[in-house]
């Protein structure tokens, strides 16, 4: 598999907490990454670097290169306007915006510059398909995305991150906050998506990370343990710490 | 487990029982002291001055004589004053509470802006007075007109504009900011298209409730010479002019009955004109409510 993602010597601080140390991951392109770990050892932090959503807390200062397809992500000559577009990212708690689930589909095409009406019904269509969720909306498009359920207003964050044609889906355990069967849901999407995006999540449940994730990563205090395939990871890990956390005896 | 406890329990919650039932009283008697006072003014205004709450009342320009004596120039300059006031104060109000909120860095000099106008917006407004008489009347030669007192009813009305703006684009979730960003949206285009939308009616609610504050004021606009004999409605910004309370005010000052109850009537119409405000201020706020 062809790496996409390439983290070398990644340090974090927050002002003066050291959030993370020394992280050095090859992530493949077209599939799905899983980063699991306790509460509070930086998945969220290092997911947050590969969008540079980081870049809007105060005091937060990296050391070390991201290249992104051979660019580093943090050099002078991307912005990270275009860097977002190509590295959607879905969050813990859906958060449509208050607006009709057609708009809040083409908020991201219409930021870049698209207007033309059908192009812009073309974009909404595609994308909620590919969230599964056109058939459960495609005769009330004008209607707020509120009236949708939980589930389903996390699709439509997954459809809106998608219309803006990204190649990397970043997912910060965008299913903890909903019931199992749309948890299911989700995961069968991720799945169905890891065909044409590189998708990396973080995750909680070391069940999903093992049910959906080609490649796991596990985090302690802002270091990676262990990488490796998620099969091998969670059947022979080679670290002891590892094999704690996942037979559930710490996190 | 026994949901029958022993006899202190009981007296226990009897006694904090008792303590609710007085506060409760206490309470009732609090807000119907506030209730009746109004409800007071309000009879003995509407009393004094129902009679002449008439068509005269609008139509009429003011007169030495009380009976044939009207406010038209007065209400006609409320309005304009309003009709300037109101762009020109949401305009800089709300830009300033997007500046401060939005792209201000949060050092001293911040805090600083923040703490001095949060003053500002309880100085005594004849304070405004001598400012815009200074500012404007001499300072930029505007003379006594409608512009000076626009202008200066503006800069009182500023900083409560700011502040009630400020509150409600914080109260926008920052969950909201984050998905804007994480499309690629620049800042600008996420206050312009995710945060602004969202705060717009706690903002047009702020700016109504100022303006509304602004319609009564009477002391900066005295400064400033508003006029109280106008017998003429104002051709351009630069004519002087005369609004309600100014108009209320002078009638009361006169020894003649008649006058007091032309006073009353201008109250009433100026009641009239704050109820209508506030009102779609509330109208506002539950149709966005819904949707937020
Ligand atoms: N904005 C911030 N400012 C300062 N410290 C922060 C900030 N965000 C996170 N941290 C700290 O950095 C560390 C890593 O946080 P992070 O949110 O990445 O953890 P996480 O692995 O995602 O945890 P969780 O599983 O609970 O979401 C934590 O110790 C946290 O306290
Ligand atoms: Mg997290």
């Amino acid at each position: 598999m062809q790496t996409l993602i390439e983290i070398k010597k990644l340090n974090l601080f927050y002002t003066a907490f050291h959030a993370l140390k020394n992280v050095s991951l090859e992530i493949p392109e077209k599939a799905i990454t899983a980063f699991i770990g306790p509460s509070g050892c930086g998945k969220s932090t290092l997911l947050r670097t590969l969008n540079r959503m980081n870049d809007m807390i105060p005091g937060t200062r990296i050391e070390g290169t991201i290249a992104i397809g051979g660019t580093d992500i943090y050099s002078n000559e991307v912005d990270v306007e275009t860097l977002r577009k190509k590295v959607g990212m879905v969050f813990q708690q859906p958060n449509p915006f208050p607006k009709s689930i057609y708009d809040n589909i083409a908020y991201g095409p219409r930021l870049h510059g698209i207007r033309s009406r059908q192009q812009l019904d073309e974009i909404v269509e595609n994308s909620l398909k590919a969230s599964v969720l056109w058939d459960e909306v495609k005769d009330h498009l004008k209607r707020s995305a509120f009236s949708l359920s939980g589930g389903q207003q996390q699709r439509l964050c997954i459809a809106r991150a998608l219309a803006v044609n990204p190649d990397i889906l970043l997912m910060d355990e965008a299913t903890s906050a909903l019931d199992p069967i749309s948890t299911l849901k989700i995961e069968e999407l991720a799945q169905e998506l890891k065909d044409r995006y590189t998708i990396v999540m973080v995750t909680h449940n070391m069940h999903q990370a093992a049910r959906v994730s080609n490649q796991t990563v596990f985090f302690l205090n802002g270091e990676v343990v262990e990488y490796a395939d998620t099969e091998k990871l969670f059947s022979n890990p080679s670290d002891q710490r590892t094999e704690d956390y996942i037979s559930g005896r710490f996190g | 487990m026994s949901l029958l406890e022993e006899d202190t329990g009981r007296k226990q919650i009897a006694q904090r029982r008792r303590m609710d039932f007085i506060l409760h009283i206490l309470f009732v008697i609090c807000t119907s002291i506030g209730v009746l006072a109004l409800m007071a003014l309000m009879v003995d205004i509407i009393m004094d001055g129902i009679m002449r709450f008439a068509p005269d009342l609008f139509t009429n320009y003011p007169s030495r004589r009380a009976s044939q004596a009207g406010m038209k120039s007065a209400i006609v300059g409320s309005l304009y004053m309003l009709l300037i006031m109101a762009p020109l104060s949401f305009i800089l109000g709300v830009g300033a509470a997007i500046f401060l909120e939005e792209y201000a860095k949060k050092n001293r000099l911040t805090r600083l802006i923040q703490l001095n106008i949060s003053t500002l917006a309880g100085v005594p407004s004849i304070v405004y007075g001598i400012l815009g008489l200074t500012l404007f009347v001499r300072g930029l030669a505007l003379e006594r007109s409608l512009l000076s007192g626009a202008l200066t009813m503006t800069l009182l009305v500023l900083p409560i504009i700011i502040v009630s703006a400020q509150e409600a684009i914080r109260a926008v979730p920052k969950a909201r900011r984050d998905a804007s960003f994480a499309l690629g949206a620049t800042k600008w285009q996420t206050v312009s298209r995710s945060v602004m939308p969202s705060a717009l009616p706690g903002v047009l609610t702020g700016v109504i409730l100022a303006l509304s504050r602004a319609i009564g004021e009477t002391a900066p606009l005295v400064m400033i010479g508003g006029l109280t004999y106008v017998a003429f409605l104002p051709e351009s910004i630069l004519d002087s002019f005369t609004v309600m309370p100014i108009q209320i005010y002078n009638w009361i000052s006169r020894p003649n009955e008649a006058f007091h109850e032309l006073a009353a009537a201008g109250i009433i119409v100026l009641l009239i004109m704050l109820l209508l405000m506030n009102f779609a201020a509330i109208l506002l706020r539950n149709k966005y409510q819904k949707n937020v």
